[in-house]
């Protein structure tokens, strides 16, 4: 089976060194590329759309529907991770045995036989494996999140002007979350965020590209032409472009940070949503 | 392109691909793959790519690492092949 394996990787990588050999060479200005799709939108998209990023202009205007459908995508994997993994509290063996701390004093307590202490700040529930957070990487963290977090929205308000946009933005939010329940524990990061306002955001997110889309529809234009909102934002119709573009940008960035969140949370505890890593 | 530095980094590319494929730790194939995505993302950045290298960093070489890293410590960490 290896070795078959083996044959298909070599004749199929072969085939495709062997395919390269006809592309036109890098940057060569006679490509059918560069003839006609890449000097348009050189030339168009700064009086069409008011955008410097070329790229984000393409991204989200000119390809926008494709750029609709690659969140989906996002979002429907983060769907399936939390079909996949998570395991409701129904299905696993009761009466479970829980563990509290007492935040000041440190002192653990058991309680078995489903017995719980209501939500108090006295109170904080743990697992039965739980470790106290080292203090040099918990400050570490607290003082790193905060300026991650910063650079993040400055990648998503900024993707007209240099690179970044939603995608990359979305995925540093989520990564500073994901710092967050590594550096403490997962039980208190799904505290601060729950897994009902993740699932909620990442539907969210969809929705607001979806929605912009269908307000252009609404406003007599085509599915996803910005320009219609030019009416509605009290600006000409190019600089709506622009800033249709932008608030596609903050529906993929709530939708990737969401997704990004709920699948580490459901990888990193198996979908029981105790210790994480 | 400045070949010496393309030439170098294409080399470190196939390197960690291959040793991502050879490893038997998954926990060190997971670290290759990082490193491939990172070299990656200077490949990008060389062809001036800027987006799509600053995709790659945040995606390949960050978040993806942390779920390969987090997939690998719910299962386990010695492939059998």
């Amino acid at each position: 089976m290896k070795i078959i394996g083996l044959i298909i990787v070599v004749v199929t990588g072969a085939l495709l060194i062997y395919a390269a050999a006809d592309f036109p060479a890098w940057s060569d200005p006679a490509s059918p590329a560069s003839t006609y799709l890449s000097p348009y939108f050189i030339e168009k998209t700064m009086e069409e759309t008011s955008v410097p990023n070329i790229v984000t202009a393409v991204l989200a205007d000119y390809r926008g529907f494709d750029t609709m459908f690659e969140t989906t995508v996002i979002f429907s994997a983060g769907v399936v991770c939390f079909f996949l993994l998570r395991i409701s509290r129904r299905e696993e063996e009761e009466p479970e045995t829980r563990y509290y701390r007492h935040v000041l004093t440190g002192v653990t307590i058991q309680l078995k036989e489903g017995y719980k202490i209501p939500p108090s700040a006295d109170f904080e529930r743990i697992d039965a494996v739980w470790t106290p957070p080292d203090l040099i990487i918990k400050t570490g963290c607290r003082i790193l999140i905060p300026f991650i977090q910063l650079f993040a929205l400055y990648v998503i308000a900024h993707g007209h002007h240099s690179p970044g946009g939603g995608f990359q933005g979305g995925v540093i939010l989520g990564a500073s979350v994901i710092l967050f329940a590594i550096s403490h524990d997962l039980r208190t990061a799904v505290r601060r965020m729950s897994e009902k306002l993740i699932g909620i955001l990442c539907a969210v997110g969809v929705s607001i590209y979806a929605g912009t889309g269908a307000l252009c529809l609404l406003l007599k234009q085509n599915f996803l032409d910005y320009s219609a909102l030019a009416g509605v934002l009290h600006v000409d119709p190019i600089t709506a472009r622009s800033h249709g573009i932008l608030m596609v940008e903050i529906g993929v960035g709530i939708a990737v940070l969401a997704t990004m969140i709920w699948i580490y949370n459901n990888i990193s505890s198996a979908g029981r949503y105790r210790q994480g890593l | 392109m400045i070949w010496p530095i393309d030439l170098a980094i294409l080399t470190l590319v196939v390197i960690a691909g291959i040793g991502a494929l050879m490893v038997k730790d998954l926990l060190g194939a997971a670290i290759l793959f990082g490193a491939y995505s990172f070299m990656m993302c200077l490949l990008w950045s060389i062809m001036g790519a800027v987006d799509v290298a600053f995709t790659e960093a945040s995606v390949g070489a960050g978040v993806s690492t942390v779920f390969f890293v987090a997939a690998v410590f719910r299962t386990s960490r010695r492939t059998k092949d």
